[in-house]
Formats: structure tokens, sequence, C-alpha cells
């Protein structure tokens, strides 16, 4: 689109200020694209769970598909280290989700916070947060370079359509998503919800009673 | 850490030639503004590759969901228009209904039916819930969606009050059964609740979001299809004031229902009485009904629309998970056909218009030859007639809001029509509240009149000086509750508070009361449906002005208040006749499943609680 102007602009897309009908009329059956036989399970991993190389706050390289999402019933939320807004709150709801969840919690369910600030949430940092708050193991506080990070946050829809607003990374933490991967059942909730409400959200995405969770999906 | 994947450096590489692209076009005279309104620029600054579509689909921040943003590309215009299906009654049911749950037999209902042994059901439904196999465009693969009776929409229900006299004759038994599968091919939860949208239903039965069956399960919906009014103001008979015209059906699972309803879980509902007959020969006159079916006999026609995308490696269709803000398609169907053609004859027609969504607001126009816009009449609020017929040029109608309305074919023959949306649309918040030229917006529909010349028995509107008057709204109210509908760290809230649980019914209206509520919306650029079970309400004010009878209607009897930019509206509502838990809750359908609900209870003490 180098060279652009006015005219040339206009010669291309018609004088329809909104281009968008005369476009699609233009189309013919002939054209028409043949499509791809992918199972929509591999379609949802590629649009939304790029295999980024990130790293636990255990200091352990993980591979955000294979890793952490693939054959698991997961729990994703947003934070950041140094937050004072509703981070702790939902930190401490989220204790509680994993003492109610048992020992599936690093079983077949996992929990993951992404930090929305990797920049200052170093392993380190996240290591002695996961500390203060005697997370258990099963859940793990996760960072990486701030262009994976940030395209996380965007894949999982912790954005906001006003830039302004999307910018303050405090109006990215509210929202807990949560889902079954090879089941493709995915929903979220507010990160404030009552404990058992969370816990009870999620029996919705569990394994059918007639299917076990897979076997071998080990762990961190 | 400074490992940058691949897809990322492209991606930077991807934001650099965009933001080059956009500083030359800026130098070449083009305003933000101008690139916008082509489509040419997402609210976030990406410039879009123009692929053929008639609207973007994106998510939040003009992200878009993959690296191929839009639905392939399908020529409008190629298919009929599906009239719907009228669902046709069964002699029995088995087992046969009862009051209390037959949890022995797999119903999912928990509460006993509160009418039945008053309206004993005179007539009997059934539908499944279940997978079915759809075309949506000639270009795209056969698509797998959740329909009732695996269609979507469901099939049409009609049915009939009885008449004042004899009210129990109108009651009807819906049972359904849910018999989706366990896999959902991507998104969707095969555990369900149906909701009569706009139904005087006794509560059990309304599709709570929080009563849902699992597979396996069946619900039994008892419809009494009576006037409000009937065990209170009005014993006996009910209010006349308070008959409706147009309903719906759809899932409503706590949650859930975006992805539901978006799978196809939605179906319409129409109740007749003697002077919406269904029949332009009595009554008020208004176009007929007939079977729904015949072209030459049925020109009462139900329209619904809604906005999808398509994967545009995979041509299915396709839910943006992740998403909070709303979604919008840039694939329109009508009737589960994307573009469709409908075939008329010049005479009047009665069209119904209802917009399941997820997230757009539509005003449609007719657009005649030349970009004129085709005047028409409208006849109804959210399905319910106004005092009478108003001539317009456009209606608006949000998520889950009706509008019926009389389009005069008469002297066109030959001409072709289109149904127009103008109103633009960026993004999930709401529209922009600019409304685009003639033959700029998103033709919908393509009308053609070419159709045999048959007898027209339907009155002229502007001959119709009054439907049924609307219920008086001088009782004093027993309380005037507010609901802030807002949003607070990313996340939706009424009155600062969250859904919360199913068991947090935080306020509780006295049964046969008045109440008036206030509306606000503060969030900045948001715009939210507002709806209201069980019984609609009037609108008092909005913006401290009387609403409108002309132009854009706001005047008129309602369960959605279209809540738009920074606006506050006082609306007054009278709970009668039956009790239940119910929900007041957005229905962009996105806002709904992320918390955007307050449930409440209808009971014989009530509450006192002004912002709940």
């Amino acid at each position: 689109m180098s060279n652009i102007n006015r005219r040339g602009l206009l010669a291309t897309f018609g004088t329809l200020p909104f281009a968008g009908s005369l476009v699609a009329q233009a189309q013919t059956p002939e054209s028409a694209p043949r499509f791809k036989q992918i199972s929509s399970r591999e379609r949802i991993r590629q649009r939304y769970f790029p295999n980024l190389v990130l790293t636990t706050h255990e200091g352990k390289e993980v591979k955000f598909y294979d890793d952490l999402v693939k054959d698991k019933i997961v729990i994703f939320n947003m934070m950041y280290a140094k937050c004072d807004g509703v981070c702790m709150p939902i930190t401490r709801n989220l204790l509680q989700v994993q003492k109610l969840l048992g020992s599936r919690v690093g079983k077949d369910i996992f929990m993951y916070s992404f930090t929305l600030k990797p920049e200052e949430d170093t392993v380190k940092a996240l290591k002695h947060y996961a500390h203060m708050h005697k997370v258990r193991p099963g859940w793990s506080f996760i960072t990486g370079s701030v262009a994976d990070m940030e395209l996380i946050r965007r894949k999982l829809g912790y954005v906001d359509p006003d830039p302004e607003v999307d910018k303050d990374k405090s109006n990215h933490i509210g929202v807990i998503k949560y889902g079954n991967e090879p089941f493709e059942r995915w929903g979220g909730c507010p990160g404030l919800s009552p404990p058992n409400w969370i816990v009870e959200t999620l029996s919705w995405v569990d394994w059918p009673k007639d299917r076990k969770a897979p076997a071998g999906n080990g762990g961190l | 850490m400074a490992y940058i994947s691949k897809r990322n450096r492209r991606r930077e590489k991807d934001k650099e030639i965009a933001a080059k692209n956009r500083r030359e076009l800026i130098a070449a005279g083009f305003k933000r503004r101008d690139l916008l309104k082509m489509g040419l620029l997402t609210t976030a600054g990406m410039l879009i590759p123009k692929k053929g579509l008639s609207a973007r689909p994106l998510t939040s921040a003009g992200f878009v969901v993959n690296d191929d943003p839009n639905s392939p590309p399908t020529t409008p215009f190629q298919e009929n228009m599906p009239r719907l299906t009228v669902l046709q009654p069964v002699a029995s049911l088995t087992p046969a209904p009862t009051i209390a749950p037959n949890t022995a037999a797999g119903e999912a209902r928990t509460v006993a039916h509160q009418a039945f042994a008053q309206f004993p059901p005179q007539r009997f439904y059934e539908m499944s819930e279940q997978a079915g196999t759809v075309s949506m465009h000639p270009q795209l693969p056969l698509q797998t969606i959740w329909g009732f009776n695996g269609i979507t929409p469901g099939p049409l229900i009609v049915e009939r009050y009885g008449n004042l006299g004899s009210p129990g004759n109108g009651s009807v038994l819906l049972r359904l059964r849910n018999n989706l599968p366990i896999n959902n091919g991507g998104f969707g939860l095969p555990s369900v609740t149906e909701h009569l949208h706009n139904g005087h239903t006794p509560l059990e039965s309304d599709g709570f979001p929080c009563f849902f069956m699992e597979p396996g399960q069946f619900y039994d919906h008892h419809y009494p299809n009576v006037y409000a009014g009937i065990n209170s103001t009005h014993p006996g008979t009910g209010d006349i004031k308070e008959a409706m015209a147009t309903l719906w059906y759809h899932d409503h699972r706590i949650d859930h229902t975006a992805e539901n309803t978006y799978k196809g879980l939605a179906g319409s509902y129409i109740l007749f009485n003697e002077f919406d007959s269904g029949d332009e020969n009595t009554g008020f006159r208004l176009p007929s009904f007939g079977d729904g079916q015949n072209p030459l006999t049925s020109f009462d026609i139900y329209m619904v629309f809604n906005d999808k995308v398509f994967d545009n490696q995979t041509g299915l269709l396709a839910f943006d998970l992740f998403n909070t803000d709303g979604i919008l398609g840039d694939k329109f169907l009508v009737n589960g056909k994307i573009q469709p053609v409908l075939h008329v004859s010049p005479r009047r027609y009665r069209f119904r218009w209802l917009n399941t969504g997820p997230s757009r607001f539509y005003q449609l126009f007719v657009l005649g030859p030349n970009n004129s816009s085709k005047s028409f009449w409208q006849i109804s609020t959210d399905g319910n007639l106004m005092e009478k017929p108003v001539q317009v040029t456009s209606s608006r109608f949000s998520v889950a809001e009706r509008v019926d309305v009389i389009v005069d074919f008469t002297n066109e023959a030959g001409k072709t029509f289109y149904l127009e949306n103008r109103l633009e649309q960026d993004d999930g918040r709401g529209p922009t509240g600019d409304v685009l030229g003639a033959g700029q917006g998103d033709k919908i529909l393509k009308i053609v009149v070419d159709g045999p010349v048959v007898a027209d028995n339907s009155i002229n509107p502007a001959d119709i000086t009054q439907f049924y008057g609307f219920p008086n709204t001088a009782d004093p109210p027993r309380i005037t509750r507010t609901f802030r509908f807002e949003r607070g760290n990313g996340q939706w809230q009424i009155n600062g508070q969250l859904v919360g649980n199913c068991n947090n019914i935080r306020f509780a209206i006295k049964r046969n009361s008045v109440e008036k509520w206030k509306f606000q919306n503060n969030s900045g650029g948001w715009q939210h449906p507002i709806h209201m079970h069980f019984e609609e309400f009037q609108t008092l004010k909005i913006n401290g002005q009387a609403p409108s009878n002309s132009g854009l209607i706001t005047k008129g009897r309602k369960d959605v208040f279209r809540l738009e930019h920074n606006m506050e509206a006082e609306v007054y509502i009278r709970i009668r006749d039956f009790v239940g838990k119910f929900p007041l809750h957005c229905h962009n359908v996105v806002h709904e499943d992320h918390a955007m609900m307050v449930l409440g209870e209808i009971n014989d003490v009530g509450d006192n609680k002004t912002q709940p």
C-alpha cells in the first residue's frame, strides 16, 4: 500500500464510504474458497493458544499450549504482584478454590495466573508472591517476554476496546476464564465470585460421567 | 525473558506496516473517522484486509480473533428467505404432565406448577433440543447447529389467548427434552433452560437461568397465555391492554446463554386474540397470518435477524470464546439464511422483526430504488401493540427487542427493496450513534415485489385510530428502585455488584404491586439492552423527557429498555398474579453471561431495597 493517495484508494474501493456490501456483491460462486477440514479443537488451539515459551514462578520453561493447556481443565486469571486493587481478594478467592478442588489441582485441573507486568514480575517476584500466599502445587504464576504476555492477554480476551482504558492494567484483573481443553468447553466468571460458585461453574466443564480425564497429562 | 516467538515477530512487523500505512493514509487526506467508516481501520488502529464482507468481526480493542479475521466471502441474495416452520400440537404427552416435578421420569423442574389447576393446559407441544445440520449459505459448508427440533430459528409457536370470557382456553404446556450431544464441536454448553421472552408466565416455567436441565432430562413449561391482571387488577379476564403479540423463546443458561443462542437455540412465538386476530377480515384487520407458509395467503411474516462469524479456514460457524465485550458478526442472517431474498405480492404485509444478537443493534430502513427510503408503519414495541400505528422511515432495535411493522407494497409491483441496517457499530460496546446514509449500510434482506396480485382485505394503518390503549400509569409506585449498569475491574456490574450465584436473590417485589425503576448508564461508551422478565414496563422518562411517539419510537409497552450512552430512564412496572424467581439483565448476551444480571423474587411481602 505504498504511494497511496486518496484517488487511488477510492478507485480501489469505490465511492461508498462503507465498502462492505459492494465488495460482498462482487463475489461469485466460482471464487468461493475451498474449505479445510480442521477439527474445532485444533482451530481453538490455533486461535487462542499460541505455543509461546513462558516461565513459571518456579523458573521452569513451559510451552503455553503443549504444557499448560493441552488435555487439561484450566483456570486462567491475570494479575501482577504489586497490584493493590482487587488482585488480593481474587488471589484469596482462588486460594479457596484451590482448597475446595483438593487433590485434583495439579492432577487434571490446573490454575494459571498470568502477569500483566512481566517487566517487573520476574520469576523471583512471582515466586515470592506465590510463597507469600502459600500457593500449593498445581497453581502456577506465569511470566514471559512483554510481547508474549501481551499476546496472551489479548488472546484470552483481557482487553478493553477503549485504548485508554486498555492501557490501565488494573482493568484486566476482574475475570476468571476457565475451560476443559479436549472437551472444548469454555467460560468465564468474575474473580470476586464466591469460591464455591467458581467451583460450581467449573463443574459445568468437567469430564462427562462416562469419560475419565485423559491419561498421562502429567503436570508441570 | 528475551524470547520472542516467530509468530510474534511477524505480528510486530505487521503492526509496523499498519502504522506506516496509517500515516500514509492520513497524509493523503483521510481522517481516522473516514477509515473507520470504510472498514479499513479497526478501533485499535490496525488496518484490516477487505475480503468481501459486510461488516467486521472483531474482538475487543480491534483485535482480530485469529490471523484470518473475516468470514469467507458469500454472494448475497442467493436463496429465498424461509418462512418459519409452525409447530403443531401433539395429542398427548408421555408421561402425562404433572403439577409436581416428575423427577422420577427425568424431569429437571424443581418447583411445582403454580397455575396448572387454575388454567389446565388445553394443548400440548413437545420439542427436542438437539444438534442439527443446516445450510446457511450455498457457498459455505453445512453447519452443525443446536436447535429446537434441530432447526434454527426454532419452530414458530402460534397460539391464541382465550377469549376474554374464557381465559383458560389459551393455556398450553410445552415439554422440552434435552437431547444435546456431549461433544459441542467447539462451543456451546449442553445444559439449557428455555425462556419465553415477554411471556406472563408462572416463574417455574419462565426459564430462570439456574433452572437448567442436563442431557437426557426434560422440563415442562406451562404457558397459561393469560393477560396480566387475571388474578389481581382484572380478575377473571386479565387486562386486555396487556395483550402481547410477538414473543420469542431462547436458551437462558446462566453464564452460557451467548454461545447457546448463537449456536441456534432460539425460536419464535406469536399470540393472537379476537382483536389482533391473524385474519385481515376481523378485529384490527392486520395482514393475515394464514398458515404461515403459503405466500398467497400468509402476509404476516416473522423475521429473525442475527449476525454471525464463520471461520475463514473451515467455513464453519465460529464463536469468540473469550470475548466479554460483545460479539459482532460480519454475516447477516434472516430466518437462518445469510442475506436471503423475499418475494412479495403488491399489497400490505406485517413484518415481525426480532434481533437475537448476540450484540449488534439495528436500525432498519426499507431501501428503495435510487437510494430512496420507503416509509412504513410501526405498530408495536417489543411485540406489544402501540396506541396506534405511527408512520416512520426506520426502526431501531437492540438485542431481543422486537418491532412489528406494516409495509405497503401495493403500488410497488416490479420494484426491488432492501432491508438495510444503517446503524453504525464498530464493536461490542454498542452502536457509535452515527446513522449511515441511504445505501451505505448493510443490506440484510432483498425484497422483490414480483408475486401475483392477491386480494388485500387488511386495513390501511392510517385508518387505525386505536389498538388497545395503554394500561394506566397513575397508581402510585410502592417503591422506586435504581439499577446502575456499569463496569468495574474490566467486569460488568449492576449497582456495583456481580450476579454472584444462583442463590443471590437481591430484591423482592410484592406481588400485585407497582414499582418505578430507574435505569442508569454512566459507563461511557457502552449501551445495554435491559430486559425484565414476566411483565413489560412503560417508559415514563428518558433523560428527563417524555418518551417519543414519532421517529425512533420509545413510547410503548416494553420488556427491553435500550439504555443508550449516558442515559437515565424511568419505567413503570406492575408485577401481578404469580410468584417466583426472575432475572433482570443486560440482553447483550455476552454482557449477560459476564455477570450483568441481578436476580429477584416476587413474593407476597416484598422488600424496600432501593438499590438492589
